[in-house]
């Protein structure tokens, strides 16, 4: 297999190989930090970081890592760097952090980040796996925007933040859908997501 | 580095241990530097939700962090410790300290006290004995209004929030929750400026100061004739949490916690 270039893997993950919806991993935060975009963004952001900066150590230090502990030691440098995005969250972004409470520390059970070092990072370069992180963070970020922009405007009628169509309570006319607040509604959207990615690209498509 | 020599013992000691060292470092270095930064943040929150139970700002998450401090000078907004068994205020410098943090208190077999639950059930056992509360004066000195902090479970956790009274003790002036995990857009709605503003001027007790005429709460629908004096309607969704705001309301303004400080406070 030929060396892939800087920009195959940075564009790749984004719509061909996207880590959520050709290779379903990081469902689960997928679903929790959707319902308003600032968070979505904050967490694409955080989880498009750590992917790259846990990417690029790991490679970094590939030829050093026994292979009897190499997930131990991926786990290691990824559980840091979550640690460490926490703590400048929590210093700078103290309302978006308080939102995402819990699930800033679990990007570290995100399976694309752990993917990402033990599937490319291990038999890469540094500054190649770097990119690959940006790119595979980046194909994350745009599911989970196009999910959350649907959550948050027909489930709140707002976009980050700002209200746009005014909700009953408040004394206008929309009456928010309250199942787009709720979890299952996000698994309905990726879900429809996929489904008009593979209509599109049928080769995504899995043999039965 | 040869494949032998890369999985022998030795060097998966070393890496694990060259390893460790390292990312503890980072992690120590990180958390230590932003410390402060941290933990003012957490206070200038707390501030805010203050001053939004008080209702002295109309939008206090605008205000920067200057505006909010000024507001806590002792003239403006006070703070005092108060023993929640004699509703005196505490003098004992272990709690009237900075250090002093209620959260440990109460799970502090030494400065802890025991929730009977009997009558108001707020899903928690245990409650600090001494509890922060403000005091908001106006510019003659007097007492317009105090703040006092309450908590209990929801749905999914345990809320935070700080309710205003008046100073005739009987009205309520203000309700905010700064610390939640409810469920956006349903449970969350607790943070909604419509559902807070409705509890502007509910009544807390029919007549006397006394746990039996208790009233204020939330009710099912839009509470009507004389319960509209007292009682706001549920968030819609959000039955759990609308029951948990009820209970810590009748709980925190009955005579196991801050009864004795309110009486006091009357009679002064």
């Amino acid at each position: 297999m030929a060396e892939p270039t800087a920009k195959e893997v940075l564009v790749t993950p984004i719509l061909n190989n996207n880590p959520i919806a050709l290779q379903v991993l990081g469902i689960c935060s997928a679903l929790a930090v959707t319902t308003k975009m600032d968070t979505a963004l904050v967490m694409s952001i955080a989880v498009t970081l750590v992917t790259a900066f846990s990417s690029a150590a790991v490679a970094g230090i590939r030829h050093w890592i026994p292979s009897s502990i190499r997930m131990i030691v991926q786990m290691v440098v990824i559980a840091s760097l979550v640690i460490v995005v926490d703590q400048i969250l929590k210093a700078y972004f103290f309302q978006i952090s308080k939102t995402m409470s819990v699930f800033v520390g679990l990007i570290i059970t995100n399976c694309i980040v752990m993917g990402r070092a033990e599937g490319f990072a291990m038999k890469n370069t540094a500054w190649l796996s770097f990119v690959d992180g940006i790119g595979n963070g980046l194909g994350y970020s745009a599911v989970l925007m196009s999910v959350a922009f649907f959550r948050e405007f027909f489930g709140s009628g707002s976009l980050f933040g700002y209200q746009i169509l005014s909700k009953i309570t408040d004394g206008g006319w929309y009456n928010p859908n309250g199942l787009l607040l709720l979890s299952p509604s996000a698994f309905f959207l990726i879900g429809i997501l996929i489904w008009i990615l593979r209509t599109f690209k049928p080769e995504q498509i899995e043999r039965a | 580095m040869l494949p032998e020599q890369r999985d022998s013992i030795t060097n998966t000691f070393v890496v694990t241990l060259v390893l460790c060292v390292v990312c503890s470092l980072m992690v120590s270095t990180a958390a230590v530097a932003l410390k402060e930064v941290q933990s003012k943040n957490k206070i200038l929150d707390r501030q805010r939700n203050i001053i939004a139970a008080a209702g002295l700002h109309e939008n206090p998450d605008s205000m920067s962090a200057t505006e909010v401090t000024d507001f806590f000078k002792p003239e403006r907004i006070e703070q005092k410790m108060v023993d929640l068994a004699t509703g005196k205020y505490a003098e004992n410098p272990e709690v009237t300290g900075e250090s002093y943090d209620e959260r440990k208190a109460a799970k502090d077999e030494k400065m802890n006290a025991t929730i009977k639950g009997d009558r108001f059930n707020i899903g928690i056992d245990k409650r600090e004995k001494y509890a922060r509360v403000y005091l908001v004066k106006g510019s003659d000195g007097k007492l317009e209004q105090v703040v006092l902090p309450i908590y209990g479970k929801g749905l999914w956790s345990t809320m935070y929030g700080f309710v205003a009274i008046r100073s005739d003790l009987k009205t309520i002036n203000g309700l905010t929750y700064y610390e939640h995990g409810e469920t956006p857009g349903l449970g969350g709605e607790v943070e909604n400026k419509k559902w807070k503003a409705l509890w502007k001027g509910k009544h807390i007790w029919k007549g006397e100061m006394d746990d039996a005429n208790l009233r204020v709460g939330v009710a099912k629908g839009t509470p009507s004739g004389e319960n509209a004096e007292y009682m706001v309607d549920g968030l819609s969704g959000a039955t759990i949490t609308s029951r948990g705001v009820d209970s810590m309301l009748k709980y925190w303004l009955s005579s196991d916690a801050f009864g004795p400080f309110l009486k006091s406070l009357a009679t002064n």
